[in-house]
Order: C-alpha cells, then structure tokens, then sequence
C-alpha cells in the first residue's frame, strides 16, 4: 500500500539516506527507530512529501506521490510532524476542521458530509466533549489528541507520526499510543510513527525498521528485530532482551566501557 | 484501557465558542466608539459646531462657514484617518501573523520607512509624478518587507532577529531619506510634516489618491484571512494540508506592503498603529484571524481617528502630528511587550 524505491536524499555530506526500500502493508503499524541523527524523521519527511529525495519513487496505493496533486495528496496521506505550536489560538473543533480543507470545494461552506466526518474524528478521538476548549488550555496529552483527530478527519489510510509522544509523561504517552492503535484496529489506518522508546515501539508495531546512519540495518516483526546483536550494532550498548506472553522488550545494561 | 473516557459529560456539539459573545460585543463597542470619535472630531476644533451644523455641512452645497470647515476640512481629514488607520492595523495584524512574531509592525521592522523614502523621492525629486505616489510607496515597502523577510524569515524569525533587521533596515533607510533631504535641501520643506507623520491638510485630493487602493486592499485583506489561518498551523502542517505555504505567505507580504504603503503615501511615518491595535484586540478576542483582522480594521480607524483629534485640540493652537502622539502611546507599550515577551522565554 505504501512503497517507496531506492530512495536517495542527502542532506549535507554528513548526512544522507541511502537505498530506502520498504513496502508497508495495508493496516500494518511500523515504527521507525533507531539513534539520534539516524535519519527517522528525515525518511517520514520524505515520505510525507516534507523534502524532496534526489531520487526514487514513493508510491501509494500503487500511485506515485509526485504525480498527486496538492489536494489529492492530504487526502490519503495525513502527517503529524513534530514541532507543534503550543500556544495556537483555536478550539479543538477548530482545528479539526482544518483536516477537511484537503476536501472542501473553494468558496463553500463545510458541507453536511464534512460536519459530519468532524463529529466522528472528534469522537473516535474522545474528544467529543472538549470540541469547544481552546488547544492552550489542554493537557499535553489531549493536544496531542486533538491534532490526531484533526490528521484522523483527513480520512486517508495511512496516518504518519513523528514522535507523538515526546514532551508526554508516561500516562499520557500510553493515551497516544492506545489511541493510535485503537484507529489501526478500528479502522484500518496504516501508521508509521517515529519513536524514541524502543519498549513502546516494540509494543504497539506490527514491524520495525531499524535505522542507523541513513541505512536501514533491520527491517522485520518485533521479536526478530530486538536482539542483543541490533543494540550492539545500532546503538551499541549492551541489552538484555525478554520475552513474555505479550511480546517483546528489552532492558539497557551498562555501557561497554571504552568503547565510547 | 486509558483512552475512552468520554461520554460522561453530555454531548455539546453545536455549542458556541467560548469568545463568541466577546467578539460580537468587541466589534459592536468598537463601531459605536468609531461613530462617536467621527461625529466628536468633526465638531471640535477651533470653531465648534454642533451636530446639526454638521448635517448642514455634509448636505448642503451652499458657501456656508459649517460647509467650508466640516466638508472641506474635517470631513475628508476624517476619512482618510479611517482608511489609514485600518490600512496600518491590518498591515500589522497580516505581518504578526505570518512572521509568527508579535513585534511586528510595518512601522517597527522598517516597511514603513521603504515606502517611506520611495515616497520622499517621488516628492522632492520628481514631483510631477506625484500622482504614482501611492505605487512609489507600496513599491519601497514591498523591496524593504522582501529584504526583512530574506533576513530574518529564512532559518527562523525570532522576534529578537525581527526587531534587529528592523532597526538596521530602519537605520539604513532613514540615511538614505536624510541623504535626499540634504541633497534637495531646497525642496525639504514640502515633505517635513509628512516625515513626523500626520495627516494634517488633507484633503479631497489625497482621498481620492488613496481610497480605491485602500478599499481594494482591505477587501482583499478580508479574503486572505483563511489563509493566513492556514499558516498559523506551521509550515509542516499547511503543507501537509495541501497548501502552497510559500506561495500564500509571498501573497501576504505582497498584500501587507501595499496596505503600510497605501497609508505610508498619504500620512507619512505613523507608527505603532499596526503593533497597538492587533496586540489589545487579542488579549481580548484571542488569535483567531476571522475576528482579528476585522476588528483590527475598525479599532486602527478608530485610534487614528482618535487620536488625530486629540493632537489636534488639546495643544491648540499648535497642530500636534498625529505620529508623534501615538508614537508617545505606542512606544512605551512596544517596550511593554518586549520585556513581557522577555520574561516568557526566560
């Protein structure tokens, strides 16, 4: 459903991506993980459109990004980047709103369809209730909720997330991720999401992809990715890898000494 | 599960906005605060008049005193204090928007005086020309917010970096004015009052000047306002939407340099209006521009109005220009604000 082919983007000479290929199925959840400065964000920028790669190809549903047009694009793809402004002064009906511009007819008013999707995307969100509170006087957690209702109202099938939950505190990190599940459960939304916390990551994906330096060095289900040998490799700090009935995680040991 | 806890309060979907009854009263206060000044400064000045006088006046054709003060003087003074006070505070209230940046104002980052030294050229070089004034002056201020926007916006516009491009822009501008003034030092006289920023003598042929410009530059203003929306959600997010983020944002410079040129080419240098007004509408009717950019039409016309009267009356005989008393107003409360604006990112 989302394909993307021998990318190529190069930042600076210190930076590239290099020989991206990842085919992502249909309501899948992949997490992009890996160190600071590995290129996740970067490639979910790509992705959405943010940056263009020197080469190669992004295709969804079998179609090429390039070839979209700028409203077609929101349509069946919906991004929250990271960077939000805290202090945008607008309710969280509002707001939503914005995710059915993409599909608004020019100099019309929001049609009863639109009204309606609104409603909905505020309530899968658990919203419904706060549709007249302004973001500034929300919890983190709840902003963060309201801009995935307002991505949620674009009614594409792929949803991408760069770090949804940084700046969260733990309760409010499980309120993101419950949230983003619940939608790929639900409704079928594909998701790809940048994560920092690796636990996270291999808890709520069907997959992760690996990145270090540009490169994708492991790309597969959480149980084949998270193995002593990737944290040497990739983050290179020793771990100890679990295994129990409800997946996979991991616990740091102590850094290998001299090995800085 | 931690996410579904709704439902536990009635469902609330069609209730109003929390600032709705605030925004209908703000507009509804400032329009009936606008009639008063207008109807107050026509009648003050150094002959009064009554409200009757003043229907006389704007009715009847005769060669009567209420007609040659009020239809000839007043009246057109009035109008053209609207026009440049809206043109000003939508100006502002477009360029804090887009620059993300509460400082900004044609005046303080250095529009106003590009349009400004455009405007001087046309009047003490080529006179003849004076009729493409207003163009001169949107011209000067499109190049300075052009120039400001390359500096600053590229990499990020701190209001710091904003603040400081607009002085050095400031800076080099107002030498190149003073340039022109020493080198037609025979010609200064006719563009001195306009420097301090007044608009003290106008009358029906600057209206005429400027009011079409004005007009459709405040229409237009009225029609951006979603897409200045638009760019209140982050660049990313605009883009992400669909929207041609450069390309809106270049429009909406292009609109804020002709409004600060418009009002630039017919009262010179006034300063402040485009910080003041928009900044104490928003404390009182929050951010969201389909409110801001109105109101702030109205309460620009209304302080330029305002006080133009009062620098005209309280230190009678001496015509005080109007820029210097709202520059008295204004800069305290820039400082205000910066130092406000201080104490939040600390």
């Amino acid at each position: 459903m989302l394909k993307t082919e021998n990318i190529q983007f190069v930042r600076n000479a210190a930076f590239s991506l290099q020989n991206i290929n990842i085919d992502i199925k249909k309501g899948e959840i992949v997490s992009l993980i890996g160190p600071n400065g590995s290129g996740k964000s970067t490639l979910l920028r790509v992705i959405a459109n943010l940056l263009k790669p020197e080469e190669g190809t992004i295709m969804i549903d079998g179609k090429n990004v390039h070839d979209m047009t700028k409203k077609e694009f929101p349509k069946r793809l919906a991004m929250l980047p990271q960077m939000h402004d805290h202090q945008l002064d607008l309710t969280v009906g509002e707001l939503v709103e914005f995710g059915r511009t993409p599909h608004q007819a020019k100099f019309k008013k929001m049609s009863q369809e639109n009204q309606s999707i609104i409603d909905w995307a505020l309530e899968v969100t658990g919203l419904t209730h706060m549709r007249n509170r302004p973001l500034p006087s929300l919890s983190g957690g709840e902003r963060q909720r309201a801009w995935i209702a307002m991505a949620v109202a674009q009614r594409s099938n792929v949803l991408l997330l760069d770090e949804p939950t940084t700046f969260l505190d733990i309760a409010h990190q499980m309120e993101v991720l419950e949230l983003v599940k619940q939608l790929n459960e639900e409704f079928g939304i594909t998701v790809i999401m940048v994560l920092h916390d690796i636990n996270q990551a291999a808890t709520y994906s069907d997959r992760l992809i690996v990145l270090k330096a540009g490169k994708i060095h492991y790309d597969g289900i959480p149980q084949c990715v998270l193995c002593t040998e990737m944290f040497q490799t990739v983050f290179n700090i020793d771990a100890e890898v679990h295994n129990n009935q409800d997946g996979v995680y991991f616990t740091p040991l102590r850094r290998k000494r001299g090995n800085l | 599960m931690v996410v579904v806890q709704q439902k536990d309060e009635q469902s609330t979907t069609k209730q109003a906005h929390p600032l709705a009854k605030k925004r209908v009263w703000t507009i509804i206060i400032l329009i009936a605060l606008l009639l008063i000044s207008s109807i107050l400064s026509l009648m003050i000045g150094p002959v009064k008049f009554s409200m009757s006088d003043i229907w006389h006046g704007l009715t009847s054709a005769d060669d009567s005193l209420e007609r040659r003060v009020i239809w000839e003087l007043r009246f057109p003074r009035l109008l053209i204090g609207m026009l440049v006070g809206a043109c000003l505070a939508i100006a502002g209230a477009i360029l804090q928007a887009i620059m993300r940046n509460p400082l900004a104002d044609p005046g303080i980052i250095g529009v106003s005086s590009g349009a400004g030294i455009a405007a001087i050229t046309i009047m003490i070089i080529f006179p003849n020309l004076l009729n493409l004034l207003p163009l001169a002056a949107f011209l000067g201020a499109f190049v300075t917010a052009l120039l400001i926007y390359l500096i600053a916006w590229k990499g990020g516009a701190t209001p710091v970096k904003i603040v400081l491009v607009g002085v050095a822009v400031n800076a080099i501008v107002g030498a190149g004015t003073n340039a022109l003034m020493l080198l037609y030092s025979d010609r200064v006289q006719a563009a001195l009052p306009w420097l301090s920023g007044g608009i003290a003598g106008v009358g029906w042929s600057q209206f005429n000047m400027i009011v079409y410009y004005a007009i459709a530059a405040i229409v237009i203003s009225m029609f951006s306002v979603k897409h200045i929306r638009v760019l209140r959600l982050g660049d990313d997010v605009a883009k992400l939407l669909g929207h041609r983020v450069e390309l809106i944002r270049f429009c909406l410079i292009v609109l804020s340099a002709l409004l600060a040129g418009i009002a630039v080419s017919v009262s010179g240098l006034i300063g402040f209006v485009g910080l003041v007004v928009p900044h104490i509408l928003r404390l009182i009717i929050g951010t969201d521009d389909r409110y801001l950019v109105p109101t702030s039409a109205i309460g620009g016309a209304l302080i330029v109005v305002f006080a133009d009267m009062i620098a005209r009356t309280v230190f009678d005989p001496i015509e005080l220009p109007v820029g210097i008393l709202l520059a008295f107003l204004g800069g305290p409360f820039f400082l205000y604000l910066i130092q406000r604006k201080g104490d939040e990112r600390a």
